[in-house]
């Protein structure tokens, strides 16, 4: 049976200052493009920068209300919390964790199947 | 649907009864009138289903579906499955429907050849239109004419066959059937007239059919539609009486005690019904029946006949060829395309049929069931009072409706049972009372006669008293009204604050109402409010038209549609810098970038030092012009530089929906006013001026709203009606759902009549037009919405 093997790396993204609240941004690390969502209560969130719809397409750009985004494109609501499409639309988007470190900078981690 | 119609019938009247429900097919009960849309793909199974499984469940039914009863034992009171199961009844209700008839023709149990009865069926269709090219419908019925445009809209070179020389021919006169086989022919389907089918050709898939007089016709799918057999063989088999259908008296009763058959199954005095309507008058009385409720019989059904395939209305009820027994009203118009016939038997209206407009179709059919006489008042109403323009207005008919008589064909449900509804539980719009009866559920096609009934009981208060109901969207209950005018009241000036104080259920909103509150904000508070990006939708924060590869499309302002060498050259070399995936002309006579990366709208816009020409946004678009006086030889307007001077007064203006403006300087019209927010007409002493229009999702026609002598005139009206429109106008809403709301007649009050009203809408406007930036230019010298908004973060830098 073939063993994977992941290993998960902190990625450094630099000062908590470029993620305005209530926005999106697009983050490329390692390859691939993570949108990383601030809340106005001050959460951090990240998914991977495309919506689950079968046609495609980014949710950096979504409107953001509480914990949810509304995908720009289709206008699909999806949990930041659990990356569960909300009914009656359905689908998932891949989760990351992210976090703000004591001096105010952004760390991801990314798991890297080896 | 007969069955089930009949068991929601029952169910209003008692609960004393254990319910339970065998169907044959893998589906709850769907809307077999609407497998057409599945056909054509505009619905999907799931859309047709009327009763889902929880209906089933809340309701205590217990379902069985994709099971088949195969043996009914009347004496012992028990059914059987295929797969043996057996259930024992007090009371038993057959609705086994029908099935399409089988051309009794050597082939037709070749593969590709089926009827066009159920999902599966539907199904057969999508599948074979992936892989074969022609498809032939044998019947020139409702049903094939049904199946034949389905197949068309599948990509498949379709033919229907008939027997006979006429469509629809137990529904329409010649000339009826006439004009419906043209407009078909348009939509691409064709015919094989007077053809009898002898054979189905073909191996084991068919090939092809052999008619009668031996010519044939290629098919690798061949759906036959040329009638239905009730489906009686289980009661058949079972002793119950039969002939063409089960056999049934004026209570819907079988030969057998406590065996019931309802709908397209059954045969009553002699008449098997294929339509909808007669369903559920029989479940009616089928349903009164078995809860003991006191019910008259059924007598039978007048029954009317309405097509529905989109840009096709026909209309036939009662007697339609005319003999020498009967007078004739006729008005047939080649011009408009309309046809209008109504049979007397002496005075006695009995039959009619109607081609292109259908409007009179309720009167008809009520006036045919009831047997009327024509009066001077019932001709006038449907011919005309005889003078040209100025015929009385015409009723809309519910007025005169019967209390008992049928609104929804569908479900069975009355005016009565409506009107007592809006007026003692206070239903008030179209959502509740298909919640509450089931009306507008099924075809739809009542939906305009249920918005009268609303309308005719609630007067005046029908609008103001759905928009209440119903809120913006699902965070409140509070209508655009309210909302605004707490904004004014309170003098709030953040969306979140407007949210907060109005009591949101959800504290940050949502998509819907975020932006609308954002705009009222605006709209209201030109000056203080600050506009707040992150309740924009990314077109309007981004300021570009976000594309479904979430790239964006760039449209730099050209004023009036006119452009110069030295523009065309920067756009040309733009387009080859950033790589530009395509340059097209837009349907405002502007020029499209399309395929730009998000990162480089800031450096395109720079580098076209043009700006934005807002095409992505809920506000002015385009002006678009003709040549007008100045090249044109019938121009009689310098429609080119009024057009110019307009797109410069109103661009980047916020409004409740995009805005689309035309300016013509002749009736030609070629710059087509007819279909625009506001579209202006020159003449040789002014301008028409023209509002409300719509060429896209809702097509309609602008209405004129005055005329005006000079320049002047012409800004300031527009800048009142724009301006009444930015005021009272639903977010979201184009001017021409606006005006149909509002009406022309109050649009033309404040615009037009109310000089000091005007007067007030300008100072607003200019108060709004004040201090509007390019946002394009604003983001080229802003680094750090450059940095935030556009470009991504790369981790590690």
């Amino acid at each position: 049976m073939p063993t994977i093997t992941t290993k998960t790396t902190v990625v450094p993204l630099g000062p908590i200052e470029q993620f305005p609240a209530g926005f999106g941004r697009e983050v490329l690390a390692a390859g691939c493009r993570i949108a990383v969502f601030r809340t106005t209560d001050g959460g951090l969130y990240a998914l991977e920068n495309r919506t689950p719809h079968p046609k495609g397409g980014t949710l950096a750009e979504a409107i953001v209300s509480g914990h949810f985004i509304y995908c720009p494109i289709r206008d699909l609501k999806i949990s930041l919390e659990t990356g569960l499409v909300q009914a009656p639309d359905k689908g998932e988007v891949w989760k990351f964790e992210i976090r703000e470190t004591k001096d105010g900078n952004v760390e991801l981690a990314l798991a890297i199947a080896l | 649907m007969a069955g089930i119609g009949t068991l929601e019938q029952i169910l209003k009247l008692t609960r004393a009864f254990d319910i339970t429900v065998y169907g044959a097919e893998p589906y709850p009960n769907y809307n077999r009138i609407q497998l057409s849309y599945v056909l054509e793909g505009s619905k999907t199974v799931q859309d047709i289903i009327m009763n889902d499984r929880s209906w089933y469940e809340e309701n205590g039914i217990s379902l069985h579906t994709g099971a088949s009863i195969t043996r009914i034992d009347t004496s012992d009171k028990r059914v059987y499955t295929a797969e043996g199961e057996s259930a024992d009844y007090d009371v038993l209700i057959l609705a086994t429907g029908s099935k399409p008839f089988v051309l009794p023709v050597p082939g037709a149990d070749k593969e590709g050849v089926i009827g066009f009865r159920d999902i599966a069926d539907c199904n057969t269709m999508i599948e074979a239109s992936k892989s074969f090219k022609k498809a032939a419908v044998i019947g020139g019925g409702l049903l094939g004419l049904e199946a034949a445009k389905g197949l068309v809209q599948l990509g498949m070179d379709t033919t229907v066959v008939h027997l006979f020389d006429t469509l629809m021919e137990r529904q329409l006169d010649a000339v009826s059937a006439g004009m419906l086989k043209a407009e078909l022919e348009r939509q691409g389907i064709k015919f094989a007239m007077g053809k009898k089918t002898v054979a189905l050709t073909g191996e084991d898939r068919v090939t092809g059919l052999r008619f009668q007089d031996g010519s044939e016709l290629e098919a690798d799918l061949v759906v036959m539609a040329a009638g239905i057999v009730p489906n009686a063989e289980l009661a058949k088999a079972s002793g119950i009486e039969t002939k063409r259908g089960i056999l049934v008296d004026d209570f819907l009763q079988t030969s057998v005690p406590d065996v019931y058959a309802v709908g397209e199954c059954c045969e009553h005095r002699g008449v098997c019904y294929g339509l909808v309507a007669p369903l559920y008058e029989q479940g009616t009385v089928l349903a009164k029946k078995i809860a003991a409720v006191e019910t008259a019989p059924y007598t039978g059904s007048s029954v009317s006949t309405k097509l529905k395939i989109s840009g096709v209305d026909v209309f036939s009820a009662g007697e339609f060829a005319e003999t020498e027994k009967h007078r004739v009203l006729r008005n047939h118009d080649d011009w408009k395309g309309t046809y209008k016939k109504v049979l007397l038997e002496g005075n006695r209206i009995v039959g009619a049929v109607l081609y292109g407009d259908v409007t009179d179709s309720a009167l008809l059919a009520r006036s045919i069931r009831e047997g009327k006489n024509m009066t001077d008042d019932l001709y006038s109403e449907l011919f005309g009072g005889g003078g040209c323009c100025e015929g009385k207005a015409k009723s809309t008919g519910v007025e005169a409706m019967a209390d008992e008589e049928i609104v929804c064909g569908c479900n069975g449900v009355t005016k009565g049972a409506i009107v007592k509804g809006i007026r003692e539980e206070g239903w008030d719009s179209v959502e509740r009372i298909k919640a509450c009866t089931g009306a507008t559920r099924s075809c739809g096609g009542c939906k305009p006669l249920v918005e009268q009934l609303l309308q005719y009981t609630l007067g005046e208060k029908f609008d103001g008293a759905a928009a209440k109901k119903t809120g913006i969207c699902g965070c409140t209950t509070l209508g655009r009204d309210e909302i605004v005018a707490t904004i004014r009241e309170k003098r709030l000036t953040h969306v979140r604050e407007v949210m907060h104080v109005l009591g949101w259920n959800e504290p940050e909103g949502c998509s819907k109402c975020r932006p609308a509150i954002n705009y009222y904000l605006g709209m209201i508070w030109p000056k203080e409010h600050e506009d707040e990006k992150d309740s924009r939708f990314v077109n309007e924060r981004l300021h570009g038209n976000i594309q479904k590869d979430s790239t964006f499309s760039v449209i730099p302002r050209m004023y009036g549609g006119v452009t110069s060498p030295d523009e065309l050259r920067k756009i040309a070399d733009v387009a080859d810098k950033y790589d530009v995936k395509m340059v097209k002309v837009t349907g405002g006579q502007r020029l499209d970038l399309l395929g730009v990366k998000k990162e480089d709208l800031p450096a395109i816009w720079a580098d076209l030092g043009m700006p934005s020409g807002y095409g992505y946004a809920k506000s002015l678009r385009t002006v678009k012009t003709c040549v007008g006086s100045q090249f044109c030889r019938f121009g009689t307007q310098d429609s080119i530089s009024m057009g110019m001077e307009l797109e410069h007064r109103y661009e980047r203006l916020w409004m409740p929906a995009k805005f689309k403006m035309a300016v013509n300087g002749c009736p030609r019209n070629c710059a087509e006013s007819g279909t625009k927010d506001i579209g202006i007409v020159g003449n040789d002493g002014g301008w028409e001026i023209f509002v409300g229009g719509n060429g896209g999702i809702k097509l309609r026609g602008a209405d004129s709203l005055c005329k005006v002598k000079t320049d002047e005139d012409l800004i300031d009206i527009c800048d009142a009606f724009i301006q009444y429109y930015r005021e009272n106008a639903n977010y979201a809403e184009r001017t021409s759902d606006f005006v149909e709301r509002v009406g022309l007649e109050s649009v033309r009050q404040a615009v037009v009549e109310d000089k000091i009203g005007r007067v007030k809408l300008i100072g607003k406007l200019d108060e709004a037009l004040d201090g509007l930036r390019d946002p394009w230019q604003e983001v080229v010298q802003d680094e750090e919405v450059r940095l935030k908004l556009y470009r991504p973060v790369t981790a590690g830098k």
